[in-house]
């Protein structure tokens, strides 16, 4: 059994896992210091129903981000040794870092913010909120710089047979963080504009709290257009980055394999990823112009690529798996449009009457809750899967960063389980979010009575 | 030897396991004991909010010890985490069902799904708190080390009795430490349960610790050790130990009782690094094959950036974690109104 093989599947497995609940914790939280933020200047009671709403399904949703975290920090050592001695003297710091200042600040406060409601100041309450908030963006930068070095190295020299760092703010200030934060952050609120979006329609359509759930609605709508459309354009400055570290990825991510000048850029494209098209559609220079934003402007191809970095780097096979590369990228621009589109119209209908006429759009969004979903791990697995060989671009390839003294079957085994566990805890996590998103009524109140099957259940709805 | 980076960051990741096994060793505690103190659901959700707004922060404690070891001693982290594989995969199966089961547990009515989380929340403690003491024992006994740093030994060359002991005598110090922690933390009936428990179980954990003190001195290289010999600390270890025995079994001082134990807790683990240290993993192939402070570490630089970062932040986070301690003082009640579920 090839360790290698499976490590990959076990780190892209548990980084989905982890992934699909981060975005959610980032923007969630800070969606619910917003409504908290609201509440406390002009005390509303509509508000507060809002904060401890959403509040609920964002803690739910984090205790996941949480569990699934701790496997990422502990895995670069137990399966990715060799990796983790090469560029540990780099790597390790961002990553320790991270702990220190983010994960720290976010579970403190969090279980200040829990516990807190009336313990502390309704002042203190809210700081609590949103040090959380900030804390969760605090651990993405940091987690990026890790990420960057790896698809961009700087600030670093090779000696003693590893990489060794010479310039601390060179790593801070990788470009490729630089694009990569905006990105990864506009998903994040992406993803909480339209979970709120979509929660929201459900009860909308149902007319269940109406007032609670407009206003969730409208907010939900301004955070979501503004995010997608920063995603948006930011992951045009994506692709430009792209183009100067990591060409290879570019041409996979287009699935272009002869050079051209000026570019074209392939909407959709069937071939048998040998270079054969059966049939294409692609738009005259628009890559060009995405790349250069000019008219004109060479954009390589993998097999001239491969042939350069042969020279370069000595024999070896340099691409990535364009066929993954190919339509995970198709898969996130698409639903990124698809998510611009709604965002707009969902901004448009909640300057109305939400319950009438919009009615018939509304049923649209508990759908689309998906889509950022589907963007999120796309964009991962491009990013990830376009760099192979390559696990520090340039310097490392895959089959030697992986731990030697690691049989397969104990990397098997270990993967089977994570995935089985966190399977099934995620079966638990989505019954949970779609009881209480379904029912409002569990998450108000000083006491949330529901939860001691002992008592009479004073709740609208009874118990399941 | 001269005081340099890589001592203090040797310092430092011991400050950081020491800070964790006292934090959350009461918090293993708790989660030991949930299935034999709580007998009505209500109690054990008094029982969990005891640790409720503490137990996450307690745990990054080990997350930043992981960050730390990894940006200061590569190698120690390449070759401690791809060598304990198996064992480190179980306790992060027990963190990952415990972290989960706090949460969820109070989020659905039914009995079986309460009593599965309660059930998560005992092995997921069980599980790390076994395991650390194997792990500890283990690193100063020696482990199969060869000569490009990497780990050789079989799960079963992990699990000998002197390290099964060590486990042992760290689940029951934990539950020991809890007990004595959740008498002071709940009121009325539960917190006479918890000082019970705490004195039926004292007695195991100080025979278990001497038994694992002597059998330290025969299967480690503490009396011919090269480095820093750790001198009276286990000595102190036991006399706390006793002396919180005895405040126990009179029924007394429940605060100092739990500041001995604390103690003895962080005693033992910086006997543990003494042992190591200036080594950080120890070689049972051959000496040379050791990995040191030395021969582990990141470059100076390194150390240098993360020891500004380490010495402007920790002070911080400790400062605000003690605070939080402070907002929660009060002990928990077994009444459904004021307890956050
Ligand atoms: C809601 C989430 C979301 C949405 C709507 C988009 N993306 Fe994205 N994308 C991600 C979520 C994401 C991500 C998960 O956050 C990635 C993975 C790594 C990263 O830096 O961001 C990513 C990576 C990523 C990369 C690779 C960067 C690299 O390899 O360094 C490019 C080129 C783009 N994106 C471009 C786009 C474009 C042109 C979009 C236009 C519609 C777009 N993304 C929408
Ligand atoms: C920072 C240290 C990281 C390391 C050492 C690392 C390493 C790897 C490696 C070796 C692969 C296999 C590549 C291939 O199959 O071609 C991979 C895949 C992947 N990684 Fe990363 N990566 C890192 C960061 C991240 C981060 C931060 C994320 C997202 C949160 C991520 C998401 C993914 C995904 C989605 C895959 C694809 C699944 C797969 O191919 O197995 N990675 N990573
Ligand atoms: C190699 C990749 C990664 C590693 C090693 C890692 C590590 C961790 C760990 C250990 C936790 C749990 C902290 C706790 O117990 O409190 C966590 C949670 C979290 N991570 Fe990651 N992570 C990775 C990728 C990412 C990425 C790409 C992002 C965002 C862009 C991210 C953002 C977060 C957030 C917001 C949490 C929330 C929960 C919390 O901190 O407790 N992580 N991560």
């Amino acid at each position: 059994m090839d360790p290698t093989l499976l490590a990959q599947w076990q780190f892209g497995i548990t980084t989905v896992y982890h992934y699909f609940f981060v975005p959610l914790t980032i923007g969630l939280t800070t969606m619910t210091a917003l409504m908290q933020t609201l509440w406390f200047l002009n005390g509303q009671d509509v508000y507060k129903q809002m904060t401890k709403f959403w509040g609920k399904l964002m803690l739910i949703n984090f205790a996941m981000g949480v569990v699934t975290g701790i496997v990422q920090e502990f895995q670069f050592g137990m399966n990715w040794s060799e990796y983790s001695r090469f560029v540990g003297d780099i790597f390790g710091a961002p990553l320790a870092i991270e702990a220190l200042l983010a994960f720290f600040m976010e579970s403190t406060f969090l279980g200040l913010w829990l516990f807190g409601w009336d313990r502390v100041s309704k002042r203190a309450h809210l700081a609590s909120i949103w040090l959380v908030a900030i804390g969760s963006l605090l651990s993405s930068v940091w987690i990026l710089i890790a990420n960057a070095f790896m698809q961009n190295p700087v600030g670093y020299e090779l000696r003693n047979g590893r990489a060794e760092m010479t310039d601390f703010l060179a790593l801070l200030f990788n470009p490729s963080v630089q694009v990569a934060f905006p990105h990864v952050i506009g998903g994040a609120f992406t993803t909480a504009g339209f979970f709120v979006m979509g929660i929201s329609a459900w009860h909308l359509l149902r007319k269940s709290h109406v007032d609670l759930f407009k206003r969730s609605f409208q907010l939900g709508a301004i955070v979501g257009l503004i995010a997608i459309g920063l995603t948006v354009l930011n992951g045009h400055e994506q692709a430009r980055h792209m183009i100067a570290s990591q060409p290879m990825k570019m041409a996979a991510a287009e699935g272009l394999y002869v050079t051209e000048d000026p570019a074209s850029f392939s909407v959709l494209t069937i071939g048998d990823f040998e270079g054969n098209e059966v049939f294409s559609f692609r738009i005259p220079t628009l890559l060009s112009l995405l790349s250069y934003n000019q008219l004109t402007g060479v954009v390589r191809g993998m097999d001239d690529l491969q042939v350069e970095y042969e020279a370069r780097f000595g024999p070896g096979d340099y691409r990535p798996p364009a066929f993954v590369v190919y339509w995970s990228f198709r898969a996130m621009v698409g639903s990124g449009f698809a998510m611009l589109g709604l965002a707009v119209v969902a901004l448009v209908i909640s300057l109305g009457d939400l319950t009438e006429k919009a009615g018939r759009w509304l049923a649209l969004y508990p759908l689309a809750i998906l889509l950022p979903y589907v963007a999120n791990s796309t964009g991962w697995l491009m990013t990830e899967v376009g760099r192979s060989p390559w696990v520090v671009h340039g310097l490392m390839k895959i089959e030697d960063a992986v731990s030697p003294n690691v049989s397969g079957e104990a990397v098997l085994f270990t993967t089977i389980v994570f995935t089985l566990l966190y399977g099934a805890l995620m079966a638990a996590d989505l019954y949970l979010l779609r009881r209480f998103a379904a029912t409002p009524e569990l998450a108000f109140g000083p006491l949330d009575a529901h939860a001691a099957p002992d008592l009479p259940a004073p709740s609208l709805v009874g118990t399941d | 030897m001269t005081f340099d980076l890589n001592i203090l960051w040797f310092i430092l990741i011991a400050v950081l396991y020491i800070g964790f096994f006292v934090l959350e060793g009461f918090d293993f505690g708790v989660g030991l004991l949930l299935p034999v103190l709580g007998r009505t659901d209500l109690e054990r959700r008094a029982i969990i909010n005891t640790i409720g707004p503490h137990w996450d922060g307690n745990e990054v404690w080990l997350l930043t010890a992981g960050g730390a070891t990894f940006a200061a001693f590569p190698h120690w982290y390449a070759t401690l985490f791809s060598g304990f594989y198996l064992p480190l995969f179980l306790v992060l199966v027990g963190l990952i069902i415990r972290g989960v089961a706090f949460e969820f547990r109070s989020k659905s009515p039914g009995a079986q799904w309460r009593r599965l989380w309660d059930w998560g929340i005992f092995v997921g403690s069980l599980l790390p708190a076994l395991l650390f003491g194997v792990a500890f024992a283990n690193l100063t006994r020696g482990v199969a080390i060869d000569a490009d740093m990497n780990m050789r030994s079989s799960l079963f060359d992990l699990l000998n009795l002197y390290s099964l002991l060590g486990g042992v005598a760290g689940v029951l110090l934990f539950a020991t430490y809890g007990a004595v922690f959740l008498s002071l933390k709940l009121t009325g009936e539960l917190e006479t349960r918890a000082a019970g428990l705490a004195r039926r179980l004292w007695p195991f954990a100080a025979v278990a610790q001497i038994l694992f003190f002597g059998a330290s001195y025969l299967e480690t290289d503490l009396l011919t050790h090269i480095g820093i010999n750790p001198g009276p600390l286990p000595f102190a270890m036991l006399a706390t130990l006793l002396v919180a025995g005895l405040f126990i079994l009179r029924g007394r001082n429940r605060g100092w009782t739990f500041a001995l134990l604390a103690f003895t807790i962080a005693a033992q683990t910086a006997f543990t690094f003494g042992l190591l240290f200036p080594r950080v993993m120890i070689s049972s192939l051959d000496p040379a094959y050791s990995l040191t402070i030395y021969n582990a570490s990141s470059s100076p630089y390194t150390l240098t950036v993360m020891s500004v970062v380490a010495l402007l932040f920790v002070p911080i986070v400790v400062g605000y974690q003690i605070w939080t301690y402070w907002v929660f003082r009060k002990r928990v009640e077994a009444k459904p109104e004021g307890l956050v579920y």
